[in-house]
């Protein structure tokens, strides 16, 4: 949502305050801070990582900002995890924040400046542009209708209504979301998230640190990242290998063989809605172009056997760009301790995956998260 | 903490004070040539990549999207970090020690050359709503500290600019250095004021360049290197953000990074360390840098070390002899990596006319520059870490 009244250090610190009191840590307690978030251009502040330090916590203490495009709200979790992992720390508070309100009138001006100044930007770009590209590709090779695609909007911001945090949580039909707006063919309004400010933050911890504070510890299973070529017009944009890559990364880490069998839910990166689906196939959870098919007989709904976005997702609770993959990891948290409310999936889920994609078209960050310690 | 990691390969090209021929990809590209041809790998071997990088001074926002063909990590772990080089040592440390990545590459370059207002840029580094309005030159704030510094340590204004004329000569030996000079304290003293007491011949000037390192763990650096170049210990560190409530006068993130670092490399005395390379993008910084790291009993020793020769290639405690950012140039993140380069070339013995007799342990420090108090340290020798 629109928080206009906060600082970007106001979210960071609403965000890490909440994460230190679940862990139920002090900040000086905490060895380190990551900070994940995204264009400096949104806030119009350099060095935005220096300014937001001390509303992350990072005052006095080793901190750095990670960054990956959209995919950094996952990918800081990762790169937390490698530092503790290292030894040199024992414990981490992971800070993501965006603000795109300040950004007038719309952060989509901002974005024109991710593109390659010499080859792209002179031809004036947009994400919506590119995306509706992919989009295409996606529907054009397997064969997918525009109907499949549109459902993943209606379950996400069905979802979303038990969200506390939810932005755009709606109860549509596949036909509402068909009568929106077109932005560019075949992207239709209701299928693109909103523009958000917002913070999420968690508390991570060497394994004796957690089993000393926390009778029920969620562990880190597995991490990945991959980041393809800058030059998306010459790949493939049907299938995104990038995420595969970063998948594998991750399951081999966790162990995790038969992702299909393995991982009971998930929360894959749906900025628009086709991407819900072809981040569940670059997760290997659906064969190649048969996640629309699997959406359509339920599986992916909350009481579905691989229930997929239970959170509302970006669509439905919104994408303030990192902090909405921290918003992800947070619902894998919460689902695994049952602290989910309304949205808790039945059957206690042991294992769930949580993916960001970002960059052009290019960057896929894993997270695998489970209740079982990682051998 | 088991896992030893060795440098095993460095790539950089000369800093210039522009370079309008190349592109900073093909700066990247030839930089990472030199860096694995020396460290005797190909490229696909490499696990994982580390970009240090700001989107404002690049001109391109998420510019991570741009790192990954020059670098030849297609459809591979690549992060960037908006800090300076040094934290990317430090992050590569990491995830070799975490069994993350056997070989990780640390990158960082500099275009300065294509920001035309470097200084207005600067001014979008202030905090929005309390600073920014007032309306001061970012340099202000160096200013002010040098002048609380000086007020704090009894240095005086002489002793940080006999810093200028050490490092430009300094730099006369490397043929890395944009800005070598020949110069003497009274031209430094004459020069005008930037922000009084700040004279403008003790800024550092921006450069062009890039540093590509190739980072191993223990098994591999033996395998493919003969002569690797060991981390011991890295770390980092930030203090206020807010100018209001920061440690003026005292490079407090100096401190907690060197403590952390001396830590991990079982340093009790920095009289184990035969040389350093640390931050000097305003004259007093290097001043005030070294007493943070803990090389005096009294900070007014400083002012006198620098004045008595102490830190000139042939003192006791040879400082910059790079000729660090005042005679190299100062190449944005790539800063901490030039200095990593003139660690790993003395330690390695292949520092040419400026090669110091005992270069055994070097340490390498760097600062993010005004308004941030965000700091990296790194330390290399020539022996294997003790188990």
């Amino acid at each position: 949502m629109h928080r206009a009244l906060e600082t970007p250090k106001e979210l960071a610190w609403h965000a890490a305050n909440a994460a230190l009191a679940s862990s139920q840590l002090k900040l000086k307690q905490i060895d380190c801070v990551v900070l994940g978030t995204a264009p400096d251009a949104f806030d119009g502040v350099h060095m935005k990582s220096e300014y937001l330090a001390d509303g992350c916590g990072g005052w006095g203490k080793p901190f750095l900002r990670c960054y990956v495009g959209g995919g950094t709200g996952v990918y800081a979790v990762a790169q937390a995890c490698f530092q503790i992992a290292s030894g040199m720390f024992d414990t981490a508070l992971v800070v993501c924040e965006e603000k795109m309100s300040s950004c007038q009138p719309h952060p989509q001006a901002a974005f024109l400046t991710i593109f390659d100044p010499i080859t792209e930007q002179p031809l004036k770009p947009n994400l919506l542009w590119i995306f509706a590209l992919e989009q295409t590709r996606y529907m054009e090779t397997y064969g997918i209708t525009i109907e499949e695609i549109a459902r993943v909007a209606v379950k996400n911001k069905r979802n979303a209504l038990n969200h506390p945090a939810a932005q755009l949580a709606a109860e549509l039909t596949v036909e509402d979301v068909l009568g929106s707006e077109i932005m560019a063919w075949p992207v239709h309004r209701l299928m693109v998230s909103p523009t958000s400010d917002g913070a999420a933050a968690i508390v991570i911890a060497a394994e004796e640190v957690a089993r000393r504070v926390s009778d029920k510890p969620i562990w880190i299973q597995g991490i990945g990242w991959s980041l393809d070529s800058a030059y998306w017009t010459n790949r493939d944009l049907a299938y995104p290998e990038y995420v595969e890559k970063a998948a594998w990364m991750a399951y081999d880490m966790a162990g995790v063989k038969e992702p299909r069998k393995e991982i009971h839910f998930a929360e894959p990166y749906d900025p628009f809605a086709y991407k819900e689906l072809h981040h569940l196939e670059g997760l290997q959870l659906a064969p190649k172009g048969q996640a629309p098919r699997l959406l359509a007989d339920g599986v992916f709904e909350r009481d579905g056997d691989l229930p997929v976005t239970p959170s509302g997702g970006l669509l439905g609770v919104g994408n303030p760009i990192a902090a909405a993959g921290m918003m992800k990891i947070c619902e894998l948290f919460w689902q695994m301790r049952g602290e989910a409310g309304k949205r808790q999936l039945p059957g206690k889920p042991e294992r769930g995956v949580a993916q960001a994609w970002g960059d052009l078209m290019q960057v896929g960050t894993v997270v695998v998260m489970g209740t079982e310690r990682p051998d | 903490m088991s896992e030893r990691v060795a440098i095993i390969g460095i790539g950089f090209v000369p800093l210039q004070p522009a370079t309008p021929r190349h592109s900073f990809k093909e700066m990247v590209f030839e930089a990472a040539q030199i860096a694995y041809a020396d460290a005797g790998i190909s490229f696909e071997e490499i696990d994982s990549f580390v970009t240090c990088a700001e989107d404002f001074n690049e001109g391109i926002s998420i510019f991570d999207e741009y790192t990954p063909d020059q670098l030849g990590c297609r459809q591979k772990p690549m992060h960037t970090l908006t800090q300076d080089g040094l934290h990317g040592i430090a992050d590569a440390l990491m995830q070799i020690r975490a069994g993350v990545a056997d070989i990780v590459v640390v990158e960082a370059h500099s275009k300065a050359s294509n920001i035309i207002t470097p200084d207005w840029l600067l001014d979008y580094a202030l905090d929005p709503v309390y600073n920014r309005p007032l309306g001061f030159n970012p340099h202000a704030l160096a200013a002010l500290e040098m002048n609380r510094f000086m007020d704090q340590t009894g240095i005086s204004a002489s002793q940080c600019a006999e810093v200028v004329v050490k490092n430009r000569l300094n730099a006369r030996d490397n043929p890395l250095a944009a800005y070598p000079l020949k110069t003497n304290r009274r031209t430094v003293d004459s020069s005008p004021y930037l922000c009084y007491p700040l004279h403008e011949e003790e800024l550092a000037k921006y450069a062009d360049g890039c540093v590509v390192i190739v980072v191993a763990n223990e098994a591999t650096a033996k395998k493919v290197v003969n002569q690797p170049v060991w981390i011991l210990g890295a770390g980092f560190a930030n203090d206020s953000p807010t100018i209001e409530s920061r440690c003026w006068g005292y490079a407090e993130y100096a401190r907690l990074a060197a403590r952390s670092a001396f830590r991990q490399a079982g340093i009790k005395s920095v009289d184990e360390i035969d040389f350093f390379e640390v931050d000097d993008s305003y004259a007093y910084k290097e001043l005030q840098h070294l007493i943070a790291l803990g090389l005096y009993d009294e900070p007014v020793e400083a002012g006198r070390a620098v004045e008595s020769g102490e830190t000139r290639c042939d003192g006791k405690t040879p400082v910059n002899v790079s000729g660090g950012a005042l005679g190299m140039g100062l190449p944005l993140e790539a800063h901490g990596l030039y200095r990593v380069v003139e660690l790993v070339l003395q330690v390695r013995g292949q520092a040419g006319e400026r090669q110091l007799s005992r270069a055994k342990i070097g340490v390498a420090q760097s600062w993010r520059g005004v308004p941030t108090t965000s700091g990296a340290l790194v330390i290399v020798g020539s022996e294997a870490p003790r188990g």
